[in-house]
């Protein structure tokens, strides 16, 4: 009785080279997208939009980011601060770090970013609050809305 | 006398990539976990020095102060919203942002032909407290400019500023 030889098994191998570009092209496009700066921004806030606001040309010489909550809380650099009255602490920090680098306090911008809900008087209130510690550059962020 | 190796014995050398792709995927995984469309934001800039700082100079470079008085109701809604250039008052009902970027228009074309009369206009909005803030940011894109047919934007009022109301 004859059996037939067992025929030799290959390992049958694809190329791995389009995969291994392709997926090594989609992270370098992730790492170069990534925006850790996103700490700034309070993902919670919805901005009003408008079609008349434009994206900032140049960055100011130091800015100070305040997001502000319909409740009247603040979050500053991805720190909670409950009312608007014990910001205080936190912008001398804050204009004394401005100085330090050279920029005088006219030239600090406020950059607002409040809730569409929040209501003006609150907005008003941590306007006056910056106000005390001499800041009078004041941005309103709102969402760019296509034409 | 015999050199070098017989070329049959040659073996092909393959890396194990089973490694490296693992990392890679798991890096792609947290790139894609990771991202988030960001929506351009634009600013409205608002310079508002204290009351007491504000000079006299200050105030006599400003020929026309446009004043827009916004009320409220209770659910923080526009109530009223109405306008005065000193000698002229309005008070709007129906489409009423588009009415004062048309005051506002109106206000500075009284003064067309002077190449700087923009810079001598400023518009102080009077808002009450429980406005919401989105209306406050229609009111100031409704002064600060308008769309025209033509799809250029045309800047009407470029100073603002808000006056204190947060007593409540």
């Amino acid at each position: 009785m004859r059996f037939r030889k067992k025929k030799e098994t290959k390992i049958m191998e694809g190329d791995l080279t389009p995969m291994i570009d392709v997926t090594f092209q989609l992270i370098a496009f992730f790492m170069l997208l990534i925006n850790f700066s996103e700490v700034d921004r309070a993902e919670e806030i919805m901005l009003p939009s408008s079609v008349l606001a434009k994206p900032p040309e140049t960055r100011p010489d130091y800015q100070i980011i305040l997001n502000l909550n319909p409740d009247g809380s603040v979050k500053f650099e991805g720190l909670d601060v409950e009312k608007i009255e014990f910001l205080s602490s936190i912008l001398d920090r804050e204009v004394s770090s401005a100085q330090r680098e050279g920029v005088p306090k006219d030239a600090v911008a406020v950059i607002i970013r409040s809730h569409e809900a929040t209501p003006t008087g609150l907005v008003q209130k941590l306007i006056k609050q910056c106000q005390s510690k001499e800041l009078v550059n004041f941005k309103f962020r709102v969402n760019e809305q296509l034409r | 006398m015999r050199y070098g190796r017989d070329s049959s014995n040659d073996e092909e050398v393959t890396l194990n990539m089973t490694a490296m792709i693992d990392i890679v995927f798991q890096l792609l995984v947290f790139f894609i976990m990771t991202f988030k469309v960001v929506t351009m934001e634009g600013d409205f800039d608002i310079k508002m020095p204290m009351a007491a700082e504000q000079t006299t100079t200050d105030i006599e470079n400003v020929t026309t102060l446009i004043t827009v008085k916004i009320t409220a109701d209770a659910e923080g809604q526009v109530a009223s919203l109405s306008a005065d250039n000193g000698s002229k008052g309005e008070s709007f009902s129906d489409d009423i942002f588009g009415n004062l970027t048309q005051f506002v228009e109106q206000t500075l074309g009284g003064a067309e032909g002077d190449p700087s009369s923009d810079d001598d206009f400023e518009v102080e909005f009077d808002i009450d407290y429980g406005l919401r803030y989105e209306h406050t940011v229609k009111a100031i894109e409704s002064v600060s400019g308008k769309i025209q047919t033509d799809g250029t934007i045309k800047t009407l009022v470029e100073k603002f500023k808000l006056r204190d109301n947060s007593g409540g």
